[in-house]
Protein backbone atom coordinates (compact mmCIF):
# COMPACT_ATOMS: atom_id res chain seq x y z
CA UNK A 1 0.00 0.00 0.00
CA UNK A 2 2.04 3.21 -1.33
CA UNK A 3 0.71 6.07 1.61
CA UNK A 4 -0.29 9.33 -0.12
CA UNK A 5 1.12 12.49 -0.61
CA UNK A 6 -0.17 14.97 1.42
CA UNK A 7 -1.56 16.93 -2.17
CA UNK A 8 -3.17 13.66 -3.13
CA UNK A 9 -5.13 13.09 0.14
CA UNK A 10 -6.40 16.81 -0.29
CA UNK A 11 -7.59 16.32 -3.77
CA UNK A 12 -9.16 12.66 -2.47
CA UNK A 13 -10.73 15.06 0.18
CA UNK A 14 -11.66 17.48 -2.32
CA UNK A 15 -12.88 14.87 -4.98
CA UNK A 16 -15.23 12.76 -2.62
CA UNK A 17 -18.33 14.67 -1.22
CA UNK A 18 -18.81 14.13 3.17
CA UNK A 19 -18.83 10.56 4.34
CA UNK A 20 -22.14 11.43 7.05
CA UNK A 21 -25.36 13.14 7.33
CA UNK A 22 -28.44 11.83 4.90
CA UNK A 23 -27.56 14.31 2.20
CA UNK A 24 -24.10 12.35 1.66
CA UNK A 25 -26.54 8.97 0.76
CA UNK A 26 -28.09 11.22 -2.03
CA UNK A 27 -25.16 12.47 -2.84
CA UNK A 28 -23.31 9.62 -3.37
CA UNK A 29 -26.21 7.69 -5.06
CA UNK A 30 -27.18 10.44 -7.62
CA UNK A 31 -22.88 11.44 -8.34
CA UNK A 32 -21.06 10.15 -11.30
CA UNK A 33 -19.80 6.84 -11.56
CA UNK A 34 -19.50 5.14 -8.53
CA UNK A 35 -22.17 4.95 -5.64
CA UNK A 36 -19.56 3.07 -3.09
CA UNK A 37 -16.73 5.81 -3.08
CA UNK A 38 -14.07 4.79 -1.22
CA UNK A 39 -14.19 1.07 -0.79
CA UNK A 40 -12.91 -1.58 -3.53
CA UNK A 41 -15.55 -2.92 -5.70
CA UNK A 42 -14.94 -6.35 -4.36
CA UNK A 43 -16.12 -5.07 -1.27
CA UNK A 44 -19.51 -3.72 -1.89
CA UNK A 45 -20.08 -6.95 -4.26
CA UNK A 46 -19.77 -9.25 -1.30
CA UNK A 47 -21.95 -6.74 1.23
CA UNK A 48 -24.62 -7.44 -1.91
CA UNK A 49 -24.00 -10.90 -1.80
CA UNK A 50 -24.04 -11.33 1.90
CA UNK A 51 -27.01 -9.22 2.00
CA UNK A 52 -28.74 -12.00 -0.57
CA UNK A 53 -27.32 -14.71 1.74
CA UNK A 54 -29.27 -12.29 4.70
CA UNK A 55 -32.41 -13.22 3.12
CA UNK A 56 -31.59 -16.63 2.55
CA UNK A 57 -31.06 -17.66 6.02
CA UNK A 58 -33.75 -14.96 6.60
CA UNK A 59 -36.45 -17.20 4.87
CA UNK A 60 -35.14 -20.56 6.75
CA UNK A 61 -35.63 -19.10 10.37
CA UNK A 62 -38.98 -17.39 9.49
CA UNK A 63 -40.47 -20.80 7.88
CA UNK A 64 -38.68 -22.42 11.25
CA UNK A 65 -40.50 -19.75 13.63
CA UNK A 66 -44.13 -20.98 11.50
CA UNK A 67 -44.27 -24.50 11.47
CA UNK A 68 -42.71 -24.79 15.19
CA UNK A 69 -45.86 -21.76 16.70
CA UNK A 70 -48.49 -23.95 14.58
CA UNK A 71 -47.60 -27.28 15.48
CA UNK A 72 -49.66 -28.97 17.86
CA UNK A 73 -47.45 -31.52 19.13
CA UNK A 74 -44.59 -30.24 21.64
CA UNK A 75 -41.15 -29.18 20.35
CA UNK A 76 -38.73 -31.04 21.38
CA UNK A 77 -36.58 -29.05 24.40
CA UNK A 78 -33.44 -28.22 22.63
CA UNK A 79 -31.23 -27.78 25.84
CA UNK A 80 -31.88 -31.37 26.58
CA UNK A 81 -31.65 -32.81 23.31
CA UNK A 82 -28.08 -30.66 22.63
CA UNK A 83 -27.03 -31.41 26.20
CA UNK A 84 -23.56 -33.78 27.06
CA UNK A 85 -23.38 -35.81 29.94
CA UNK A 86 -19.89 -35.03 31.32
CA UNK A 87 -18.51 -36.47 34.76
CA UNK A 88 -21.70 -37.91 34.84
CA UNK A 89 -24.07 -35.25 35.06
CA UNK A 90 -25.84 -33.56 32.40
CA UNK A 91 -24.92 -29.87 31.20
CA UNK A 92 -27.58 -28.38 28.79
CA UNK A 93 -26.58 -27.05 25.48
CA UNK A 94 -22.62 -27.63 26.29
CA UNK A 95 -21.45 -28.51 22.68
CA UNK A 96 -23.62 -25.24 21.26
CA UNK A 97 -21.84 -23.32 23.46
CA UNK A 98 -18.59 -24.61 23.01
CA UNK A 99 -19.41 -24.27 19.08
CA UNK A 100 -20.05 -20.83 19.43
CA UNK A 101 -17.05 -20.16 21.24
CA UNK A 102 -15.04 -21.66 18.69
CA UNK A 103 -16.61 -19.49 15.74
CA UNK A 104 -16.11 -16.11 18.27
CA UNK A 105 -13.29 -16.75 18.25
CA UNK A 106 -12.29 -17.71 14.67
CA UNK A 107 -14.10 -14.21 13.81
CA UNK A 108 -11.06 -12.78 16.18
CA UNK A 109 -8.28 -14.57 14.86
CA UNK A 110 -9.92 -13.64 11.26
CA UNK A 111 -9.91 -9.58 12.15
CA UNK A 112 -6.71 -9.58 12.98
CA UNK A 113 -5.56 -11.44 9.88
CA UNK A 114 -7.64 -8.21 8.07
CA UNK A 115 -5.56 -6.22 10.26
CA UNK A 116 -2.59 -7.62 9.93
CA UNK A 117 -2.71 -7.73 6.02
CA UNK A 118 -3.50 -3.99 6.00
CA UNK A 119 0.30 -3.65 7.54
CA UNK A 120 1.26 -5.95 4.71
CA UNK A 121 2.68 -8.70 7.41
CA UNK A 122 2.56 -11.55 5.22
CA UNK A 123 3.66 -14.22 7.51
CA UNK A 124 1.03 -12.79 10.55
CA UNK A 125 -1.72 -12.17 8.21
CA UNK A 126 -1.06 -15.92 7.08
CA UNK A 127 -0.56 -17.71 10.37
CA UNK A 128 -3.73 -15.71 11.46
CA UNK A 129 -5.70 -16.83 8.11
CA UNK A 130 -4.60 -20.67 8.74
CA UNK A 131 -5.58 -20.63 12.56
CA UNK A 132 -9.22 -18.78 11.39
CA UNK A 133 -9.48 -22.20 8.74
CA UNK A 134 -8.53 -24.50 11.69
CA UNK A 135 -10.92 -22.97 14.07
CA UNK A 136 -13.71 -22.95 11.28
CA UNK A 137 -12.91 -26.84 10.99
CA UNK A 138 -13.19 -27.52 14.47
CA UNK A 139 -16.83 -26.23 14.34
CA UNK A 140 -17.40 -27.78 11.34
CA UNK A 141 -16.20 -31.62 12.67
CA UNK A 142 -17.77 -30.60 16.32
CA UNK A 143 -21.47 -30.33 13.76
CA UNK A 144 -20.54 -33.11 12.04
CA UNK A 145 -20.33 -34.89 15.65
CA UNK A 146 -23.50 -33.54 16.70
CA UNK A 147 -25.73 -34.70 13.32
CA UNK A 148 -24.05 -38.05 14.00
CA UNK A 149 -24.95 -38.26 17.66
CA UNK A 150 -28.76 -36.96 16.59
CA UNK A 151 -29.31 -39.47 13.79
CA UNK A 152 -28.01 -42.37 15.94
CA UNK A 153 -30.74 -41.53 18.49
CA UNK A 154 -33.21 -41.30 15.97
CA UNK A 155 -33.85 -37.92 14.67
CA UNK A 156 -35.02 -37.91 10.66
CA UNK A 157 -36.22 -34.95 8.60
CA UNK A 158 -40.04 -36.80 8.71
CA UNK A 159 -39.70 -37.70 12.81
CA UNK A 160 -37.72 -38.04 16.02
CA UNK A 161 -38.48 -39.60 19.26
CA UNK A 162 -39.57 -36.83 21.32
CA UNK A 163 -42.16 -34.68 19.70
CA UNK A 164 -42.75 -32.14 16.81
CA UNK A 165 -41.93 -34.38 13.35
CA UNK A 166 -40.80 -30.49 11.85
CA UNK A 167 -37.72 -30.40 14.73
CA UNK A 168 -35.58 -32.71 12.41
CA UNK A 169 -36.54 -30.81 9.35
CA UNK A 170 -35.91 -27.58 10.68
CA UNK A 171 -32.52 -28.77 12.14
CA UNK A 172 -31.06 -30.33 9.49
CA UNK A 173 -31.79 -27.42 6.59
CA UNK A 174 -30.63 -24.44 8.92
CA UNK A 175 -27.64 -26.22 10.68
CA UNK A 176 -26.85 -28.04 7.65
CA UNK A 177 -26.90 -24.42 5.42
CA UNK A 178 -24.65 -22.92 7.90
CA UNK A 179 -22.70 -25.75 7.95
CA UNK A 180 -21.91 -25.57 4.41
CA UNK A 181 -21.32 -21.71 4.30
CA UNK A 182 -18.24 -22.49 7.24
CA UNK A 183 -16.96 -25.38 4.73
CA UNK A 184 -16.78 -22.96 1.32
CA UNK A 185 -15.35 -20.35 4.34
CA UNK A 186 -12.63 -23.16 5.12
CA UNK A 187 -12.19 -23.94 1.68
CA UNK A 188 -11.65 -20.16 0.88
CA UNK A 189 -9.73 -19.23 4.00
CA UNK A 190 -7.24 -21.92 2.58
CA UNK A 191 -7.22 -20.10 -1.14
CA UNK A 192 -6.65 -16.99 0.60
CA UNK A 193 -3.84 -18.13 2.80
CA UNK A 194 -1.90 -19.47 -0.07
CA UNK A 195 -1.82 -16.28 -1.75
CA UNK A 196 -0.96 -14.68 0.79
CA UNK A 197 1.90 -17.51 1.95
CA UNK A 198 3.23 -17.24 -1.37
CA UNK A 199 3.68 -13.58 -1.17
CA UNK A 200 0.92 -12.93 -4.81
CA UNK A 201 -0.68 -10.42 -2.78
CA UNK A 202 2.85 -8.77 -2.60
CA UNK A 203 3.93 -8.96 -5.97
CA UNK A 204 0.67 -8.25 -7.28
CA UNK A 205 0.50 -11.19 -9.08
CA UNK A 206 -3.18 -11.92 -11.26
CA UNK A 207 -5.43 -14.29 -9.76
CA UNK A 208 -6.00 -17.83 -11.70
CA UNK A 209 -9.30 -17.22 -12.39
CA UNK A 210 -9.94 -13.56 -12.16
CA UNK A 211 -6.61 -12.18 -14.08
CA UNK A 212 -6.70 -9.67 -11.20
CA UNK A 213 -3.97 -7.81 -9.70
CA UNK A 214 -3.38 -9.15 -5.84
CA UNK A 215 -4.13 -7.14 -3.14
CA UNK A 216 -4.54 -7.06 -0.10
CA UNK A 217 -8.09 -5.87 -0.17
CA UNK A 218 -9.17 -9.63 -0.77
CA UNK A 219 -7.83 -10.82 2.92
CA UNK A 220 -10.79 -8.24 4.05
CA UNK A 221 -13.57 -9.44 2.01
CA UNK A 222 -12.63 -12.45 2.73
CA UNK A 223 -12.98 -11.69 6.03
CA UNK A 224 -16.26 -10.15 5.48
CA UNK A 225 -17.91 -13.76 4.22
CA UNK A 226 -16.30 -15.13 7.24
CA UNK A 227 -18.00 -12.57 10.21
CA UNK A 228 -21.40 -13.52 8.22
CA UNK A 229 -20.91 -17.13 8.56
CA UNK A 230 -20.61 -15.96 12.56
CA UNK A 231 -23.00 -13.64 12.23
CA UNK A 232 -25.48 -16.15 11.21
CA UNK A 233 -24.53 -18.46 13.91
CA UNK A 234 -25.50 -15.89 16.72
CA UNK A 235 -29.08 -15.97 15.42
CA UNK A 236 -29.38 -19.81 14.72
CA UNK A 237 -28.01 -20.05 17.92
CA UNK A 238 -30.42 -17.56 19.63
CA UNK A 239 -33.57 -18.77 17.83
CA UNK A 240 -32.95 -22.60 17.25
CA UNK A 241 -31.36 -23.21 20.44
CA UNK A 242 -31.97 -21.46 23.28
CA UNK A 243 -36.10 -20.77 22.09
CA UNK B 1 -2.94 -10.99 -18.44
CA UNK B 2 -0.56 -8.12 -17.91
CA UNK B 3 -1.04 -6.07 -20.63
CA UNK B 4 -4.89 -5.79 -20.57
CA UNK B 5 -4.32 -4.57 -16.96
CA UNK B 6 -2.48 -2.11 -18.57
CA UNK B 7 -4.66 -0.80 -20.79
CA UNK B 8 -7.17 -0.74 -18.03
CA UNK B 9 -5.26 1.67 -15.96
CA UNK B 10 -6.47 4.95 -17.58
CA UNK B 11 -9.97 4.48 -17.58
CA UNK B 12 -9.99 3.75 -14.16
CA UNK B 13 -8.34 5.86 -12.29
CA UNK B 14 -7.75 9.07 -14.20
CA UNK B 15 -6.87 10.69 -11.40
CA UNK B 16 -4.72 8.43 -8.92
CA UNK B 17 -7.69 6.36 -7.96
CA UNK B 18 -8.91 7.86 -5.35
CA UNK B 19 -11.17 4.99 -4.44
CA UNK B 20 -8.55 2.44 -4.74
CA UNK B 21 -6.90 0.69 -1.67
CA UNK B 22 -4.21 3.56 -0.33
CA UNK B 23 -7.28 5.51 -0.24
CA UNK B 24 -9.32 3.85 2.68
CA UNK B 25 -7.23 0.88 3.65
CA UNK B 26 -9.56 -0.17 7.18
CA UNK B 27 -6.59 -0.02 9.33
CA UNK B 28 -7.24 0.55 12.89
CA UNK B 29 -5.66 -0.30 15.69
CA UNK B 30 -6.06 -3.28 17.19
CA UNK B 31 -6.98 -3.07 20.49
CA UNK B 32 -10.56 -2.21 19.33
CA UNK B 33 -10.59 -5.80 17.97
CA UNK B 34 -9.54 -7.05 21.36
CA UNK B 35 -12.20 -5.31 23.28
CA UNK B 36 -14.71 -6.48 20.90
CA UNK B 37 -13.73 -10.04 20.96
CA UNK B 38 -14.00 -9.88 24.64
CA UNK B 39 -17.38 -8.65 24.64
CA UNK B 40 -18.42 -11.08 22.43
CA UNK B 41 -17.51 -13.82 24.70
CA UNK B 42 -19.25 -11.80 27.70
CA UNK B 43 -22.29 -11.32 25.64
CA UNK B 44 -22.33 -15.26 24.67
CA UNK B 45 -21.76 -16.41 28.25
CA UNK B 46 -24.67 -14.24 28.96
CA UNK B 47 -27.02 -16.33 26.72
CA UNK B 48 -25.44 -19.05 27.34
CA UNK B 49 -26.28 -18.96 31.29
CA UNK B 50 -29.89 -17.22 30.67
CA UNK B 51 -30.23 -21.39 28.97
CA UNK B 52 -28.49 -22.40 32.15
CA UNK B 53 -30.41 -21.16 35.08
CA UNK B 54 -33.65 -21.95 32.80
CA UNK B 55 -34.99 -18.35 33.06
CA UNK B 56 -38.73 -18.22 31.23
CA UNK B 57 -41.03 -16.06 29.97
CA UNK B 58 -40.86 -12.37 29.02
CA UNK B 59 -37.21 -12.38 30.67
CA UNK B 60 -35.52 -15.60 28.75
CA UNK B 61 -36.94 -13.78 25.55
CA UNK B 62 -35.35 -10.06 26.38
CA UNK B 63 -32.56 -11.31 27.44
CA UNK B 64 -31.93 -13.34 24.66
CA UNK B 65 -32.73 -11.15 22.00
CA UNK B 66 -30.90 -8.37 23.80
CA UNK B 67 -27.82 -10.64 23.79
CA UNK B 68 -28.20 -11.68 20.08
CA UNK B 69 -28.67 -8.13 18.98
CA UNK B 70 -26.24 -6.18 20.84
CA UNK B 71 -23.36 -9.59 19.50
CA UNK B 72 -24.53 -9.05 15.61
CA UNK B 73 -24.49 -5.29 15.89
CA UNK B 74 -20.89 -5.84 17.40
CA UNK B 75 -19.79 -7.99 14.48
CA UNK B 76 -21.17 -5.87 11.98
CA UNK B 77 -19.86 -2.71 13.51
CA UNK B 78 -16.66 -3.70 13.92
CA UNK B 79 -15.18 -6.52 12.64
CA UNK B 80 -17.09 -6.09 9.44
CA UNK B 81 -15.60 -2.29 9.51
CA UNK B 82 -19.39 -0.66 8.74
CA UNK B 83 -18.94 2.28 11.30
CA UNK B 84 -16.13 3.48 9.25
CA UNK B 85 -17.93 2.75 6.20
CA UNK B 86 -19.85 6.05 4.14
CA UNK B 87 -23.67 6.21 4.85
CA UNK B 88 -24.68 5.21 0.76
CA UNK B 89 -23.05 1.78 1.55
CA UNK B 90 -24.15 1.07 5.00
CA UNK B 91 -28.04 2.14 4.18
CA UNK B 92 -28.09 0.17 1.28
CA UNK B 93 -26.61 -3.02 3.10
CA UNK B 94 -28.78 -2.73 6.23
CA UNK B 95 -31.99 -1.39 5.17
CA UNK B 96 -32.81 -4.05 3.25
CA UNK B 97 -33.24 -6.70 5.80
CA UNK B 98 -35.74 -4.88 7.76
CA UNK B 99 -38.09 -6.10 4.39
CA UNK B 100 -37.76 -9.46 6.78
CA UNK B 101 -39.40 -7.95 9.33
CA UNK B 102 -42.72 -7.95 7.29
CA UNK B 103 -42.14 -11.59 6.68
CA UNK B 104 -41.29 -12.38 10.73
CA UNK B 105 -45.30 -10.35 11.10
CA UNK B 106 -46.92 -12.72 7.88
CA UNK B 107 -45.22 -15.76 9.45
CA UNK B 108 -46.42 -14.94 12.88
CA UNK B 109 -50.16 -14.48 11.93
CA UNK B 110 -50.40 -17.54 9.87
CA UNK B 111 -48.71 -19.45 12.15
CA UNK B 112 -50.99 -18.45 14.97
CA UNK B 113 -54.00 -18.84 12.48
CA UNK B 114 -52.74 -22.80 11.50
CA UNK B 115 -52.55 -23.80 15.11
CA UNK B 116 -55.95 -22.27 15.83
CA UNK B 117 -57.54 -24.94 13.07
CA UNK B 118 -55.12 -27.23 14.03
CA UNK B 119 -56.35 -27.33 17.70
CA UNK B 120 -59.72 -27.05 16.28
CA UNK B 121 -60.22 -29.72 13.48
CA UNK B 122 -57.17 -32.50 13.78
CA UNK B 123 -56.38 -32.80 17.51
CA UNK B 124 -58.44 -31.45 19.94
CA UNK B 125 -56.82 -33.18 22.69
CA UNK B 126 -53.31 -32.47 21.96
CA UNK B 127 -54.31 -28.40 21.63
CA UNK B 128 -52.15 -26.68 24.01
CA UNK B 129 -52.19 -22.62 24.25
CA UNK B 130 -50.11 -21.08 21.45
CA UNK B 131 -46.72 -20.50 22.68
CA UNK B 132 -45.85 -16.75 22.54
CA UNK B 133 -44.16 -17.02 18.83
CA UNK B 134 -43.31 -13.32 18.19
Amino acid sequence: MKPLTPQETTRAAAVLPPASGWTSIVKDVSSDQRVFKDVPWGKPMMWIFLLSDTFIFGSFLISYMTVRASTTVPWPNPSEVFGLTLFGRSVPLLLIAIMTFVLISSSGTMALAVNYGYRKDRLTTCAFLVLTAGLGATFVCMQAFEWTKLILEGVRPWGNPWGAAQFGSAFFMITGFHGTHVTIGVIFLIIVATKVWRGDLDRQRPGFLTGRKGNYEIVEIMGLYWHFVDLVWVFIFAFFYLW
Amino acid sequence: MEHVEHAEHPHTAPDGDKTGPSAHGQQHPLGIYFKIWGLLFVLSTGSYLVDYFHFHGLLRWTLIVVFMLLKAGLIVAVFMHMVWERLALVYAIIVPPLLLMVLLGIGALEADYTHLTRGTFFAPPAAQPAPAAH
